[in-house]
C-alpha cells in the first residue's frame, strides 16, 4: 500500500468510532445519588487476541448498566489502583481498602472465524469467592449485547433479580410541524444505543406495543387518514392492518402469550376494551359503559386486564376480567390516574397520575397487600409509564421545554437517567421483553 | 352610478371587510376564550352553492374551541353549526370530516377519545340543526396535530378544537 493511502486509512481509522459516537442517540444524565446503592469495581478487560481489538469497552458498557439500575455504584475507572484480569491476578487487601464489595475482571480473546471469547469473573470482596467465572463468544458488532448479557449475570447472581440490561426498547419521535411533520418508530438498546428505524410517517403514530417474543411490535398509525392499529415485523419489516374500524383503533397490547390483542374500539359509539384472538381476529367485548375505557394492559399472567376509564368522572385505573366479567376501581390516590403499566415480577402498577396541570409517574405496590404509592418522577408533564421485564426500572416520556426526552427510573425511585434524541420530540416508549430466554 | 352597481360595490366591499376580518382572525392567534367574529347570516331565500364555502362569512368559521376537560358546545359557536348544517342539507353531495383534537395533557390514548367526543358534540349538533350524519364522519387525532406546541393555557385552549373538513363539495 502507498504511504499516503496507508496514512489516509489510519486517518480514517481514527476518526469513524469518533464519528459513531457522535451519532450516538443517547445522553446520559444520571439524577439522584445511590448513597445505599452496592459498591462493585468493574476492571477493563484487556484484548489479549491478535487481531482487531472490538471498539466496545465491555467493562464500561457493564459498569454503565449497574450504574443505572440505582442498585449499584460501579467505581470510577480512575480510582482503580490495580488492573488484574483473571482470579490468580486478584489482590483481595487491595479491593477491601477501596470498600468495594464485589469485584469484576476479564479479557477480551479472539474467537475463532472473526468473533471475539469474552471471560470475565465475579468475585465476592469480603468472602473471596468467586460467584461467577464464565465465557461468551460473539462478533465484533455483538460486543454491546455480550457487555449486556454480562450484566445481567452479575445483578441477578448478587440481587435475585433478572437483570434487564439485555432488552431492548421502542419509541416514537416527531420532527417538523404541520405539512413537515415526521414521525418515526424506533427500536435501540435499553441504554438507548443501536437506533434503528422500523417505520416512518407523515402521520402521526403512537402506542407500540411488544409482542412477548420480541419479534413484532403492534402500534397505532394515522396513514390512512383515521388512527388504525398495525402489527409489524421488525426483522423483516413485513406489516398488516389488524383493526381498521369506524372510529377509534387505538392502545393495542399483546397478551402475555401472545395470542391475543387488548385494544380500545370506539365503533360501538364510545370507545371500549376489546380483545382480539390474533388467529381468528375474534373480537370479545370487554367493557360496555358510556365513558372512556382504553389503555387496556395485561396482567403477567394474562388472566386480568387493567384498563383506563373516566366512568367516575377523571380518567382511573379499572381492572377487569380477561375473559369478560365486571369492572372495578383500582386506583383510589391522585385525581388523575392513565396509562398504566404492570410489572410481570412483583405487584406493582405504574401510572401517569395526574393533579392539576402536573403529571407525573406514580407508583402503586401491593406486593404487602394493601397498596402503597410513591412518586416516581417530579413532572410536569409526564406520561406513558412502561416497566422493564423485570419490574426493576421505568422508562417514561417527559417533556423539556418544547422539546420531549425519555427517562429510566429505578422502580425504588433511586436513580433517575435522562436519554435525549439529537433532534426531535421522543415519546410513547415501551420497554422490550428480556432477549434471553428464561 | 346606477343603483345595481352600488349594491354590488357594498355588497364587494362587505364581502371584503368580512373576508379581511377573517384573515386577522386567522393570523392572530385567538384569545383563551375565543369567539367567531359576527357573522352575516345565512341566505334565507336561496341554498348554498359550493362556492359559498370559499365567501361566505360563516361558512369560512372552521374551528370550533371547547373548554377544557368540556365536549359541550358553547353557545356561541351554534351559528357555525347551524350555517354548515344548512349546507348539508342544501348540497346532498357534500361531505364532511369532524377532526377532534384536545391539548396535551394527560394520555394520548385517553385524549383520542376526548377528540372523538368533541366531534361527536358538534355532530350531533349539526344533525339537531337538520344535517344528516351520513354525510359526516368524525375522526380523532387526540393531542397529535396540535396547531401551538407551547404549554400553557393560550395554546392549550387553541388545540382544544374540532376542525370541519369538506371533502366533497
Amino acid at each position: 500500500m502507498k504511504a499516503s493511502v496507508r496514512w489516509l486509512a489510519a486517518l480514517l481509522a481514527f476518526l469513524l468510532p469518533l464519528t459513531a459516537a457522535a451519532q450516538q442517540a443517547l445522553e446520559l444524565d444520571i439524577v439522584g445519588g445511590h448513597a445505599a446503592a452496592l459498591p462493585i469495581a468493574v476492571v477493563p478487560m484487556p484484548y489479549q487476541g491478535s487481531g482487531t481489538a472490538p471498539d466496545t469497552d465491555v467493562a464500561a458498557v457493564v459498569a454503565a448498566d449497574l450504574n443505572r439500575s440505582g442498585q449499584f455504584r460501579a467505581l470510577p475507572q480512575r480510582d482503580l489502583v490495580e488492573r488484574p484480569t483473571r482470579g490468580s491476578e486478584v489482590n483481595y487487601p487491595t479491593w477491601r481498602a477501596l470498600n468495594q464489595d464485589y469485584l469484576v475482571v476479564g479479557r477480551v480473546l479472539d474467537g475463532g472465524s472473526g468473533s471475539y471469547r469474552v471471560e470475565y469473573e465475579l468475585f465476592d470482596v469480603a468472602t473471596q469467592n468467586r460467584l461467577i467465572g464464565l465465557a461468551m463468544t460473539a462478533r465484533a458488532g455483538a460486543m454491546r449485547d455480550v457487555a449486556h448479557q454480562i450484566a445481567d449475570a452479575i445483578y441477578e447472581e448478587i440481587l435475585g433479580v433478572p437483570g434487564a440490561f439485555f432488552t431492548r426498547i421502542a419509541y416514537v419521535t416527531a420532527t417538523g410541524v404541520g405539512r413537515d411533520a415526521q414521525y418515526a418508530l424506533v427500536v435501540a438498546d435499553s441504554d438507548g444505543h443501536n437506533p434503528q428505524t422500523v417505520v416512518r410517517s407523515p402521520e402521526p403514530l403512537l402506542s407500540p406495543s411488544w409482542s412477548p417474543d420480541g419479534n413484532h411490535l403492534a402500534y397505532v398509525s394515522f396513514e390512512g387518514g383515521n388512527s388504525e392499529i398495525w402489527i409489524q415485523d421488525i426483522s423483516t419489516g413485513s406489516r398488516e392492518v389488524v383493526s381498521r374500524f369506524r372510529g377509534i383503533n387505538g392502545a393495542p397490547e399483546f397478551s402475555p402469550d401472545g395470542n391475543r390483542l387488548a385494544l380500545t374500539l370506539s365503533r360501538s359509539g364510545n370507545p371500549e376494551v376489546y380483545v382480539m384472538d390474533l388467529g381468528s381476529r375474534a373480537l370479545t367485548q370487554l367493557t360496555n359503559h358510556f365513558g372512556i375505557d382504553t389503555e387496556p394492559t395485561w396482567s403477567a399472567d394474562g388472566g386480568t386486564i387493567y384498563f383506563t376509564s373516566d366512568r367516575g368522572g377523571q380518567p382511573q385505573i379499572y381492572q377487569v376480567p380477561a375473559s369478560g366479567g365486571s369492572a372495578s376501581r383500582v386506583t383510589f390516590q391522585g385525581t388523575y390516574n392513565a396509562s398504566a403499566s404492570v410489572s410481570r415480577y412483583g405487584n406493582k402498577l405504574a401510572t401517569a397520575q395526574g393533579g392539576g396541570n402536573v403529571f407525573r409517574i406514580a407508583m402503586m405496590d401491593s406486593s404487602l397487600g394493601s397498596p402503597r404509592w410513591s412518586t416516581l418522577s417530579p413532572g410536569s408533564l409526564d406520561e406513558s409509564p412502561s416497566f422493564a421485564p423485570n419490574g426493576a426500572m421505568i422508562i417514561y416520556a417527559a417533556r423539556e421545554g418544547t422539546r420531549g426526552v425519555l427517562y429510566a427510573v429505578s422502580a425504588d425511585g433511586r436513580v433517575r437517567q435522562r436519554l435525549v434524541l439529537a433532534d426531535g420530540d421522543v415519546r410513547e416508549p415501551a420497554w422490550g421483553p428480556f432477549r434471553t430466554q428464561r | 352610478m346606477n343603483s345595481t352597481t352600488r349594491i354590488l360595490l357594498a355588497a364587494l366591499m362587505c364581502t371584503a371587510a368580512v373576508a379581511c376580518s377573517k384573515q386577522v382572525k386567522e393570523e392572530a392567534p385567538p384569545p383563551a376564550q375565543p369567539t367567531p367574529t359576527p357573522t352575516t347570516p345565512a341566505p334565507t331565500t336561496g341554498v348554498y352553492g359550493p362556492e359559498d364555502l370559499d365567501t361566505d362569512a360563516c361558512l369560512r368559521q372552521r374551528v370550533v374551541y371547547f373548554d377544557f376537560d368540556q365536549d359541550s358546545l358553547r353557545p356561541e359557536f351554534q351559528s357555525i353549526v347551524a350555517c354548515h348544517a344548512k349546507y348539508l342539507r342544501d348540497r346532498p353531495s357534500a361531505r364532511m370530516t369532524l377532526e377532534g383534537h384536545a391539548d396535551e395533557r394527560g394520555s394520548r390514548e385517553y385524549n383520542l377519545g376526548l377528540g372523538e367526543r368533541r366531534g361527536n358534540s358538534v355532530s350531533a349538533a349539526i344533525q339537531a340543526n337538520g344535517g344528516s350524519g351520513s354525510q359526516q364522519t368524525v375522526v380523532s387525532y387526540g393531542e397529535e396535530r396540535p396547531t401551538c406546541t407551547a404549554s400553557g393555557d393560550d395554546c392549550w385552549a387553541q388545540n382544544r378544537r374540532v376542525e370541519i373538513i369538506y371533502n366533497a363539495r
